[in-house]
């Protein structure tokens, strides 16, 4: 069987915004009677990979691909790239600025809780051209 | 199943009056509305009595059920249920009292205040947040409308949910104790809720039908006004009989609730598109670790914003607040009437309702929502409602699921 396709572009202007694919995700899931546990775990996963566009790579693309037993999503962006993923994906570590900080973001949870709400996460990223993300969620 | 949400309706349309404009439609919380043949049709299972469409109707087409005070009459021994805003719908009101002795002169032969039994539901609240592990952010169950569109919309934050039973249900089964120890028999008690909203009235008939009855009827703030202010009226010196406090009468606006729990770290908020707003960042989790307790009120200012009430909210929040100064009574606790948690804690959790999915099996479900996603390609996307749909997604989906054709005014010009 197919998979349903939702595309979406992330808008890095705007804090508000970021949230929207997630929402609209999460409709579709609903609709689809997919579990509350793994709609949660999806919306979760997903808010916080649209934030960090948002903060790091002034926006980009999410790209969900959602097949009855589970949902792939991409995050893409031409952002300024991971340069140590290892680190990147360490419990606090986060390269925002103070700015963002006084917003309340930028605790460097971001990464750390994509990959425990998730089942399957890869990073592909090359300094000074982009990142893209790739979260896989079993229902 | 289709019987008994017939009898559950608790807004009708009153069709002459409905011209067919799309305010409600736009303005329901859970697109629930669409105008069918020029009238506003209300979708039931997913109506969860928020009164939003009473609200906003510029024609009063859209109205509220309620039981009749004539009910009231059937039984020998009868306890009115005042809720806390109910005392705030009357000028230059200086003592509760009055309030309660014009119950009496209406012919109940008690009055039990809902604000004494918020008062328990926060002192068996507090103990809950100390001594079980209950997820945080708690969500107040207060609020019926806010209850249901959890678990309309919203299921993911089902485990959240404050697991205890609002203040009217505490009310009535505290009220039913009460009499029956004191040798009322059982037949002759008729325990009347008077309400601020038809989300209440809704959900206390439905907990009457599966549940022990405790509530014999629901009746309506606004339908109980006038009677009521013609008695208080020849009331010259009321008896002490309130028993609740400052903390009670707090409940009847947005913030009462959490603020009795002497809490730091709460949210809270009204309103229908407010609490849409914090849903949604709740169920991204935004919230995690971020709050411990999170009020939400369907209706604008809370209680007193209930579209079965009289006066402006704004213009009932100050009333309440200055007769709530007045009111030294220090907050009932569960000690004092011999009550444990298990007296509040909900016999069972409610259930997630399955309205808004597209088919029982996932795999049609699916098929469906990939022809949403192919007719919202075609669709223009600007929810203009013309179709009788509130956006373009719902036409989207109510074509799917009736296998109709797409009925788009804008379409139509493109082509």
């Amino acid at each position: 069987m197919d998979c349903i396709r939702l595309e979406y572009d992330v808008d890095g202007e705007n804090f508000s915004s970021a949230g929207n694919a997630s929402e609209s995700v999460k409709r579709t899931l609903k609709q689809m009677g997919v579990s509350a546990a793994s709609v949660r775990r999806v919306a979760i996963a997903m808010y916080e990979g649209e934030i960090n566009m948002v903060i790091h790579a002034h926006g980009g693309r999410a790209e969900a691909e959602i097949y009855p037993d589970r949902i792939d999503i991409y995050l893409k962006d031409s952002g300024p790239g991971i340069a140590d993923i290892d680190l990147a994906m360490k419990a606090g570590y986060s390269t925002a600025t103070e700015n963002i900080r006084s917003l309340g973001f930028g605790a460097g949870m971001g990464l750390p809780n994509m990959k425990k709400y998730s089942d399957e996460m890869r990073i592909d990223s090359t300094v000074g051209v982009g990142t893209t993300v790739f979260l896989r969620i079993n229902f | 199943m289709k019987e008994t949400e017939v009898t559950l309706k608790t807004v009708v349309l009153d069709s002459d009056k409905c011209i067919g404009c799309i305010t409600c439609m736009r303005r329901c919380p859970t697109e629930a509305i669409r105008i069918v043949n020029g009238k506003a049709k209300i979708l039931y299972d997913k109506c969860i009595n928020c009164g939003e469409c009473v609200r906003s109707c510029k024609g009063g087409a859209k109205r509220p059920v309620y039981d009749s005070f004539d009910l009231v009459e059937s039984y020998r021994y009868k306890i009115a249920l005042p809720s806390p805003s109910l005392f705030g719908q009357f000028n230059n009101l200086d003592d509760p009292n009055y309030v309660i002795e014009g119950l009496l002169a209406l012919g109940f032969d008690e009055v039990f205040e809902v604000g004494l039994a918020a008062e328990l539901v926060t002192d068996c609240t507090k103990k809950l947040m100390e001594n079980k592990d209950l997820v945080r952010p708690v969500i107040s169950t207060a609020c019926p409308a806010v209850a249901e569109l959890i678990m309309l919309k919203f299921h993911e934050l089902a485990d959240h949910m404050l697991p205890v039973y609002a203040p009217a249900k505490i009310a009535a089964k505290l009220a039913k104790k009460q009499a029956l120890e004191k040798g009322i028999p059982a037949d002759d008690i008729g325990i009347f809720f008077i309400s601020p909203c038809p989300a209440k009235v809704y959900s206390l008939h439905r907990e009457e039908v599966s549940n022990q009855k405790y509530i014999s009827g629901v009746l309506s703030q606004s339908d109980i006004y006038f009677r009521l202010v013609d008695k208080m009226n020849k009331i010259t010196n009321p008896r002490k009989l309130g028993k609740c406090g400052y903390s009670g009468i707090g409940w009847g606006s947005s913030g009462g609730e959490s603020n009795s729990l002497g809490l730091g770290n709460y949210i809270h908020c009204s309103g229908t598109r407010n609490i849409l707003g914090l849903l949604k960042e709740l169920s991204d989790g935004k919230l995690d670790g971020g709050a411990d307790f999170v009020e939400m009120n369907m209706c604008p200012g809370g209680c007193v914003g209930g579209v079965l009430n009289v006066e402006n909210p704004f213009i009932a929040r100050n009333r309440m607040r200055q007769l709530a100064d007045k009111m030294k009574i220090p907050p009932a606790t569960m000690e004092e009437y011999g009550l444990t948690e298990d007296f509040f804690i909900w016999d069972k959790a409610p259930e997630p309702s399955t309205s808004f999915q597209l088919d029982k099996n996932r795999f049609v479900a699916m098929q469906k929502l990939m022809k949403v996603e192919e007719y919202l390609k075609k669709l223009p996307g600007i929810d203009c409602g013309a179709c009788g749909a509130p956006t373009c997604r719902c036409h989207a989906e109510d074509v799917v699921m009736s296998g109709g054709k797409l009925d788009c005014v804008k379409m139509e010009e493109k082509e």
